[in-house]
């Protein structure tokens, strides 16, 4: 197959990213205010608030450093004012972003209070966005994005139509060479035999097995009850789904019908090499997708049956739906509609096909519908309390 | 006109890909294109949700993409609709 081109932002550091942000990132949640008056000052870039970033230790801490870091250093971001209340922490995350070699401040509330900080992260602000704002698309391929892949919502039409339809892009654009993640380790319940099966070598298998069991093992100890309240969630029984291993089946079908995983990363953990990669993640939306932005991600897949809405502030989100309701109730949110499948009036090769074709558009700028509705939900993954 | 899409040739269960009102003889096909026998529906069935393509009683195992999806609570008649109040999950 001919590797389509998109045009896209060259990152310093060789990654290619398709859109151009200036991010004020806050090390911690009592940053937050300071950042969004810095993106209230500074038009064109664009605060990222969150809950966290204080008293965590251990596996943790290090999960929210490589979050922190990771978003910062994905190729749709341009540049980074990081404000922290303390500079110890917030030199750790510049020094992270850094690395990449692209433009990247930090500054620290303390011995110097909101409004001096404020100040001066927005003159650092101003340089960055009228510096990203001369930066210029160039012609890359197709295969230098890297894609993740997560359904939400489902119900037995993802199963059907959109989870097949994004299986088959998987396919193809591992095919081509390119690179893309999967995960919802607690949604693969009742096809886990499934997936092992579809790992590169038994050693990938068994890095696989070990982190389902971890899952599960968490699931025994914390739950109350049978989960029959979460999962599948009161949405995807409404949609007609009835148990964790129909939903997980449904799932499934997103990883395509030849392609093996070469892998399995930590959460927000960057690929190492091409390829298709399992990641541990949560099964809830915002916080996945904000893991797999952190990893390097540049453009999400998002199959949806009862009509998920999430967004991410740096990782545009294409939603896929072949739920006939959905796509007349809620078409805003749906960027790609596949119900023509339920009608046998589409392949799914042939919906694969047209979801390449929105991918490119979308890399080339088009907004997708969770951008043009301000979906920007930006949702960090909390391993346990904080000390 | 298709009703319900059946996953594999071995499911017992199909999927209504539109409402299927009660008592309507439903027509269906599988992913693969083959044609199924016209089945009565015995209950209303919304779009999205399963209906029973042969008889069960509880204990029973329900098959969809030829796979394991959970195990009978209560009996199911042919035709009748398929979901939480009549199949549980065998995990947690």
């Amino acid at each position: 197959m001919k590797i389509p081109t998109i045009k896209g932002y060259r990152r310093e550091n060789g990654r290619v990213g398709i859109r151009n942000h200036v991010i004020i990132l806050p090390v911690d949640d009592i940053s937050n205010a300071a950042c969004e008056a810095v993106a209230n000052n500074i038009k064109g870039t664009l605060a990222l608030p969150h809950a966290y970033g204080r008293l965590q230790f251990g596996e943790d801490l290090e999960l929210f450093f490589r979050t922190m870091i990771g978003t910062g250093a994905n190729p749709n971001v341009a540049a980074v004012v990081v404000i922290g209340i303390e500079p110890g922490w917030t030199q750790r995350i510049v020094d992270g972003i850094a690395k990449t070699g692209k433009p990247v401040a930090g500054f620290s509330i303390e011995r110097f209070g909101d409004i001096t900080t404020i100040a001066n992260a927005s003159r650092k602000a101003l340089e960055y966005v009228q510096w990203a704002s001369e930066l210029e698309r160039e012609t890359c391929k197709f295969n230098e994005l890297y894609i993740s892949v997560k359904c939400g919502e489902s119900d037995t039409t993802t199963g059907l139509s959109s989870c097949p339809t994004v299986g088959n892009v998987i396919d193809k654009s591992i095919a081509m060479g390119g690179t893309a993640s999967f995960g919802e380790t607690s949604e693969l319940t009742g096809g886990e035999h499934i997936v092992r099966s579809k790992a590169a070598n038994e050693k990938v298998a068994q890095q696989f097995d070990a982190i389902f069991k971890d899952y599960q093992d968490m699931i025994m100890k914390e739950k109350t009850d049978d989960l029959s309240e979460s999962q599948p969630t009161k949405g995807n029984i409404r949609g007609g789904l009835t148990t964790i291993e129909e939903k997980a089946l449904g799932n499934i079908e997103k990883l395509g019908k030849k392609t093996k995983f070469v892998g399995c990363l930590k959460p927000a953990e960057a690929p190492s090499k091409k390829g298709f990669w399992f990641m541990d993640t949560s099964s809830a939306a915002a916080e996945a997708v904000t893991l797999w932005a952190a990893s390097g991600a540049v453009v999400h897949l998002f199959p949806t049956g009862q009509g998920n809405i999430i967004g991410n502030p740096i990782e545009p989100v294409i939603k896929i739906s072949g739920n006939p309701l959905t796509c007349s109730t809620m078409g805003e949110h749906i960027d790609h509609n596949v119900s023509a499948i339920l009608r046998g009036e589409m392949t799914v090769d042939e919906a694969g096909d047209e979801l390449i074709d929105m991918i490119v558009r979308t890399a080339n700028g088009r907004l997708t519908a969770a951008e043009a509705l301000g979906h920007r939900e930006f949702v960090l993954t909390k391993l346990y309390r904080s000390a | 006109m298709i009703e319900f899409l059946i996953h594999e040739d071995k499911d017992t269960v199909g999927v209504a890909v539109v409402d299927i009102k009660a008592g309507k003889q439903a027509g269906g096909r599988s992913l693969h294109g083959k044609a199924k026998p016209k089945l009565k529906a015995l209950m209303e069935i919304p779009l999205g949700h399963k209906i029973a393509l042969q008889n069960f009683k509880p204990g029973d195992t329900v098959i969809k993409y030829g796979e394991d999806i959970g195990k009978v609570v209560a009996p199911i008649k042919k035709g009748d609709h398929v979901h939480v109040h009549n199949v549980k999950t065998k995990r947690w």
